[in-house]
């Protein structure tokens, strides 16, 4: 082989190495084998060995979360690359940037039913931003350098390459990355300066105005978050987050009304509802967020900064639309609001803090706890003082599965800081936190990892303690333990009659000797005296721990906007639940 | 505001993509995956030398939906341009049909779809004793009308291109993309 002919699997290492990859999340297989090989003869990329497809990709995305690089992924052909579906759906709903590589069976044999086989592009068309079957190997360094280009600008989310065999073996030439421009993909990221000029006078002139900021500005970076900052306290004006977007602006900051949405704050949903200006920066208006449709924020002119045109006028009609990377956007927003010398209209904006802080009077994440030894944990609780408890730590990471407690970390944890939050929102993942944590760990050695988790959502990926283990990732794994899938017990309590149907977690593990038989450390609190301590004490173990936390198994979160139903119309607590609020539309919703 | 304007248009739009595998399925199943129609579809390699194709499509949706329509297509990677001929100014749309009228042995009916061919500038392109094949090409209206008119004739079998478009005046898809 001469200098500059390499086998497609040493092309393929030689230009991660050039994407800046330094880890790999993955597991092999038959029809990856050569990548194997030629991972097995470099020290420059380290390779973490999951124990399911999916944790690789979930693992990927903690990565990519917590750093803002890509995630990078190798899995093997057929059931290695549909096990990854769930994970790629998962970032592509939640713009996130990974490469997965998937192996293929050889060139000749596809379409042949072979073994482990799988139309893995056809598969992952509708579940990645964009994907590629290489068949020649003098096309693999540059596809491999557009995978990246593609994952990482613009929206970001998923790219698949799906490499065949006979490929990884064939002898090619490498290609540089500077070499490679990308012949149609280049998204639009300065927006136009008269609409920025526009945007800032509509915003300059309001008089309920707020900001309704999106996980777009956390993947725009750093800067991002900090321009954002510098608008919001420039302007005077309230801010709220989506739940992608929690860390963007910092929740102690007096301006932050919390989340919105179905479970966010009165305060937050209520100003969406009466505002005069809304300023979105990189939100999509949800589902989720928006409630009901026809009276959603009806007498609002709205802005909508976005860097992918097609969340524009997708669910509400905009009146304003910038397509923009957020960072971009924000920055000139508040070069701007200082050049113009614009000022808000204080008494207008008075009045309007006036009423929301009356708004914030109702105390809305109110929950009680009995304080006597003895009494049973509530779960707002449990979280609420893990995040006191962990409050002085530097660099904490919070990753969650899905239902009730990833609605309470998101109310009861605030977060000051971009990229310290990582939850499924868009596909709602259960089984997300255990590998995602397991990523941020990776990327962050020696940072405080925690993975609020439910006991019905961590058996989902639990075989993960089992990868924790092999590297000594010493995350924290805190399970609000009510032996039911909370969120479905409570949507059947609320909708459904109270008719609980398949949603107890019977035959569940005990949690303290699972975590011995991997390894880890048990522990468990069933309390409202042990929590403290509890906490403590996870925290002062450097190795993995699962904490076994025995919670309220009643417990509903609230607030909650019923499926269908406007931003006026939530429901605030147990004792506020009326007359039956949910619609028959409303039914329908998910 | 309302969110949602009920009136539905029918838009044709041309896109301009490479000429690579799974770029049809690309934009056909972005259509499907988000449920939108495809009332027309055709599809061929117009720039041989850069490897491009032409797909024009014609769909139908709420003003809201044509917008969110063109802005899906125009962030799949392969695709360089998106054109909504109905919204860019005038533009010419031709559709080519096949027309296949079997008469058996009834002579009235032979002459008469020979008649209406000449109206319509229809040429046969096949001919037997009991059947005719009609090539026709038009806008889509008047293909209809064409077709209309031929059933009662004995009307055996149809095959349509699909809608074939393009902007009137000097600027094009292929220039400056």
């Amino acid at each position: 082989m001469s200098e500059d002919r390499m086998t497609g699997a040493q092309i393929l290492m030689q230009a991660l190495r050039d994407q800046d990859v330094d880890v790999i999340f993955g597991y092999p297989g038959g029809a990856v084998l050569p990548i194997y090989d030629a991972l097995f003869a470099q020290n420059a990329i380290r390779h973490i060995l999951v124990r399911h497809e999916q944790g690789a990709v979930h693992a990927a995305e903690g990565y990519a979360r917590s750093t803002g690089k890509v995630g990078c992924v190798l899995v093997t052909s057929g059931p290695g690359a549909t096990n990854a579906v769930t994970g790629l759906t998962d970032a592509l709903m939640d713009s996130i940037p990974i490469v997965c590589i998937a192996g293929q069976v050889p060139t000749h044999l596809i379409g042949n039913d072979a073994f482990q086989e799988c139309d893995t592009t056809g598969i992952t068309r509708p579940c990645t931003k964009h994907n590629y079957l290489v068949k020649e190997v003098d096309r693999l360094a540059r596809t491999v350098h557009e995978a990246f280009y593609v994952a990482r600008n613009g929206r970001p989310g998923p790219v698949v390459i799906d490499l065949p065999k006979d490929v990884q073996f064939a002898e090619g030439t490498y290609v540089a990355p500077e070499d490679v421009v990308h012949r149609t993909y280049r998204p639009t990221v300065s927006a136009e300066p008269t609409a920025l000029e526009r945007a800032m006078e509509i915003i300059a002139g309001a008089k309920r105005p707020i900001f309704y900021t999106g996980g777009g500005v956390i993947n725009a970076g750093p800067a991002a978050s900090e321009a954002l900052r510098q608008l919001v306290r420039l302007t005077g004006y309230p801010c709220t987050n989506t739940l992608m977007g929690l860390g963007a602006f910092p929740a102690n900051d007096p301006q932050f009304l919390g989340m919105l949405g179905m479970h966010g704050t009165y305060e937050a949903n209520l100003a969406m509802y009466n505002c005069d200006v809304m300023i979105n920066i990189g939100a999509r208006f949800d589902d989720r967020v928006t409630g009901k449709l026809s009276e959603f924020s009806p007498n609002s002119t709205k802005i909508q900064v976005d860097i992918d045109p097609s969340s524009i006028n997708k669910n509400v009609r905009v009146d304003l639309a910038i397509v923009a990377d957020a960072g971009q956007a924000l920055a000139e927003m508040v070069r701007i609001w200082q050049a113009r010398g614009y000022r808000a209209d204080r008494p207008a904006l008075d009045a309007w803090w006036g009423q929301i802080k009356q708004w914030r009077a109702r105390d809305c994440l109110y929950f009680n706890q009995d304080k006597t030894p003895g009494a049973v944990i509530k779960p707002q609780h449990a979280i609420k003082r893990l995040a006191e408890l962990t409050a002085d730590r530097e660099n904490v990471y919070i990753t969650t599965e899905v239902g009730q407690h990833q609605m309470w970390a998101a109310q009861f944890v605030p977060f000051n800081q971009p990229n310290r939050w990582m939850t499924s929102g868009g596909l709602g993942t259960m089984g997300y936190g255990l590998p995602a944590a397991m990523g941020v760990q990776v990327a962050h050695p020696d940072a405080l990892v925690i993975d609020i988790a439910g006991e019905a959502s961590i058996m989902m990926n639990i075989q993960e303690l089992s990868t924790l283990a092999q590297y000594r990732l010493p995350v924290k794994v805190f399970i609000t333990n009510n032996h039911w899938m909370g969120m479905v017990r409570q949507w059947q309590e609320l909708l459904h009659g109270e008719r609980y149907s398949e949603s107890y977690m019977d035959s569940l593990p005990d949690f303290v000797k699972l975590a011995e038989s991997f390894g880890a450390v048990g522990l468990r609190a069933t309390k409202v005296e042990e929590v403290d301590d509890t906490i403590a004490e996870m925290m002062a173990i450097d190795r993995t721990v699962i904490v076994d936390m025995h919670v309220d198994p009643k417990e509903n979160c609230f607030p909650m906007i019923p499926g269908g139903a406007a931003h006026y119309d939530m429901i605030l607590g147990p004792d506020d639940r009326g007359e039956q609020r949910t619609s028959e539309e409303g039914m329908v919703l998910v | 505001m309302s969110p949602q304007d009920p009136s539905t248009e029918r838009h044709t739009i041309a896109v301009l993509v490479d000429n690579e595998p799974g770029v049809l399925a690309r934009v056909i199943g972005l259509f499907s995956g988000r449920g939108y129609n495809i009332e027309s579809l055709t599809v061929a390699e117009v720039d041989p030398e850069n490897r491009r194709s032409r797909i024009t499509l014609a769909t139908s949706g709420t003003r809201m939906i044509i917008e969110q329509i063109k802005a899906q297509l125009s962030r799949l990677v392969p695709i360089h341009v998106v054109s909504d001929l109905t919204d860019d100014g005038p533009s010419v749309e031709r559709e080519l049909a096949l027309i296949k009228v079997a008469t058996a042995d009834n002579r009235e009916n032979r002459i008469e779809s020979l008649r209406i061919a000449d109206i319509f500038r229809a040429r046969v392109v096949d001919s037997t004793p009991d059947s005719f094949v009609f090539e026709v090409t038009g806008a889509s209206g008047k293909i209809d009308a064409f077709i209309g008119l031929m059933r009662p004739l004995g009307l055996a079998d149809l095959s349509r291109t699909g809608v074939a478009a393009m902007a009137r005046g000097r600027t094009g898809l292929l220039d400056g993309s």
